[in-house]
């Protein structure tokens, strides 16, 4: 796998992936990151420079498979306790703004 | 100052045990020191007065039914603001989780308890440990106690401030690239991240899953030992804690002769180091030979890949975790009428993140998107593979090794403001949590081009699960040379 050539990251790329990461940019942020994401890309580019045919990817530092639990019935978190957290609630509910028929 | 501000664990432990004094007083002492001083540093955001006070007194109550309160009967404890505690709030140092308040106790503080050791507040960090300086802190910069126009580094710099003021002897940080050995250094106490696994991360706020572990800042090693040994072990709520107890990172008795020192010459590279810093590495060295150590060259040239590879696994793991605040069931939500499920999503998440934090979740979401995934993620793993693996070849000759913690002692606040620069402090710290080993911090005296009179860390690294030569070693390299916690000049 080759890597990529030392790129900027434009302001169109950065409005993407800030759809993407569903986060809303305002125009100036849209600029400041599109510079300092471009700057951290090309020192990340270092890596290019590394032979690293046939390295098996390490996503963890240990050998970890699925592990099972003795199937427990153990007690639940307090309702209130966790409800207490919600931005709005509505008796034991969480509230949230009506979404449907919005085509979205 | 008789206040008892220096003790330690082991001196509170015994003394609160013995029944000489009350763990009342204790941390009657602790929450006044707290309430009247942490205006000057800002380590504590919140200080949970109440409920320390009445676990206190249950202790007080054990002691004297001649029941044991446990290890660290009566020791106060400062929480960085990502573990969660059922007392007081938990916000992660970010406007998105002001006013949260968790319905459970993380494991580490589960087992605190468990051993008399008493959570007195939570302390700030920067916004969801992403940081060096703890100035991304949405509940204001922590200064640091040697001088209070610098950073006490970051991310855990409210807990590191904490200890090396002598406002608690004990208190909890996260490590994911060097969040815990990093302003362990900068501000003059010992701090350790453990190796991947050995502590519990249930109830520690997710950043990088894989790299995420909790240590214990204080002001000895056989102080972080105790401590280690509490919060270690296998538990079944972290599916990637590891089998066993703490048993076997229990400190040994590892003494100078016959340890086997690595030095890793891209650590030491003149030109890198702050000359204090360098100057202050070496006499250990020298002392350390002199004292019977072989100390041995190694060779990691790997070292300077770290950070980029850090630097994509690490927000790629972020922009993961953090996607579960979207102002729904949890954390902040906009008060904007929007449009549409999207719109609220992306309104509160930029309300609610500050600048740091959007800049990792994206640089993490850009990174793993359709048509970069192998350019930028697929070989920052294998890199860590390579990373790995230099590591295991640099542990057949030596026992741990050796350098500096940083390559600077603490910088002024606002001083760093490109995010790259800032990222640059870490170089030394991120590759152990790529390879998942066990790392230390040691002050070891002060320095610093600018007048001086900054703490110098020292950090030890060590095989994955091999605490206890870590340990041992930090010991023996502790005695020689006896930093004087008690010259901190904010007292």
């Amino acid at each position: 796998m080759s890597t990529p050539e030392p790129r900027r990251l434009s302001e169109s790329e950065v409005r993407k992936v800030a759809r993407l990461a569903r986060l809303e940019l305002q125009p100036e942020q849209v600029e400041l990151y599109s510079e300092q994401l471009s700057s951290v890309l090309a020192h990340i580019e270092n890596l290019g420079s590394l032979d690293v045919e046939s390295v098996e990817p390490m996503a963890h530092p240990l050998p970890v498979n699925n592990r099972l639990a003795e199937d427990e019935p153990v007690e639940p978190l307090p309702v209130e306790a966790v409800l207490r957290n919600a931005p709005r609630r509505e008796g034991d509910y969480i509230a949230v703004p009506k979404v449907l028929g919005e085509g979205s | 100052m008789s206040d008892g501000r220096f003790e330690s664990c082991h001196g509170i432990r015994d003394a609160v045990r013995s029944g000489t004094r009350t763990a009342v007083e204790v941390i009657t002492e602790t929450l006044a020191r707290i309430d009247r001083e942490n205006e000057r540093t800002n380590s504590f955001r919140d200080v949970f007065h109440e409920e320390a006070l009445a676990a206190a007194g249950r202790i007080d109550r054990m002691v004297a039914k001649g029941e044991d309160p446990g290890v660290l009967a009566g020791v106060p404890v400062g929480i960085k603001d990502n573990i969660a505690t059922t007392e007081g709030t938990l916000c992660c140092g970010s406007r998105m989780l002001e006013g949260y308040r968790s319905p459970f106790d993380s494991t580490v503080v589960e087992r605190l308890r468990s051993a008399g050791a008493i959570p007195v507040g939570h302390t700030n960090c920067d916004e969801f440990a992403m940081g060096s300086s703890t100035e991304t802190c949405y509940f204001g910069a922590v200064r640091n106690p040697w001088d209070p126009a610098r950073v006490p580094g970051g991310s855990s710099g409210g807990s590191a401030a904490a200890v090396g003021a002598g406002l608690v002897p004990l208190a909890l940080g996260s490590d994911t690239g060097g969040s815990i050995r990093q302003p362990a250094s900068m501000c003059g106490c010992v701090g350790l991240k453990p190796s991947y696994g050995r502590v519990s991360r249930y109830g520690l706020v997710a950043f990088g899953s894989s790299l995420d572990q909790i240590g214990p800042f204080t002001r000895s090693v056989s102080d972080a030992a105790l401590a280690l040994e509490v919060i270690g072990g296998f538990d079944r709520l972290d599916s990637t804690s590891v089998e066993g107890t703490c048993e076997d990172c229990r400190i040994g008795e590892v003494p100078l002769e016959g340890l086997r020192i690595g030095v890793p010459v891209q650590y030491m590279d003149p030109g890198s180091n702050e000359p204090d810093v360098a100057r202050g590495v070496e006499e250990v060295i020298e002392r350390a030979r002199s004292g019977g150590a072989t100390v041995v060259e190694v060779d990691l040239p790997l070292t300077d890949k770290g950070i980029s590879t850090y630097y994509v696994i690490a927000p790629a793991e972020a922009s993961s975790n953090l996607a579960r605040f979207d102002g729904i069931r949890y954390g902040h939500r906009t008060d904007r009428a929007t449009a549409s499920v999207d719109e609220l999503y992306a309104a509160s998440r930029a309300e609610g993140f500050g600048e740091e934090v959007q800049r990792r979740i994206m640089l993490g979401t850009y990174v793993l998107s359709s048509g970069y995934y192998d350019a930028y993620y697929n070989r920052a793993l294998q890199v860590r593979r390579l990373i790995k693996e230099e590591f295991d070849r640099a542990f057949e000759s030596c026992d741990v090794l050796l350098g500096p913690t940083a390559p600077t002692t603490a910088f002024k606040l606002g001083s760093k403001l490109d995010p790259m620069s800032m990222y640059l402090c870490d170089v030394y710290t991120v590759n152990a949590n790529m390879a998942g080993i066990c790392g230390v911090s040691i002050p070891i005296g002060l320095g610093g081009t600018d007048g001086g009179g900054l703490p110098i860390g020292l950090q030890l690294q060590a095989r994955a699960f091999d605490e206890a030569t870590l340990l041992g070693a930090a010991r023996s390299l502790e005695r020689l040379v006896e930093f004087g916690y008690e010259r901190v000049p904010c007292v």
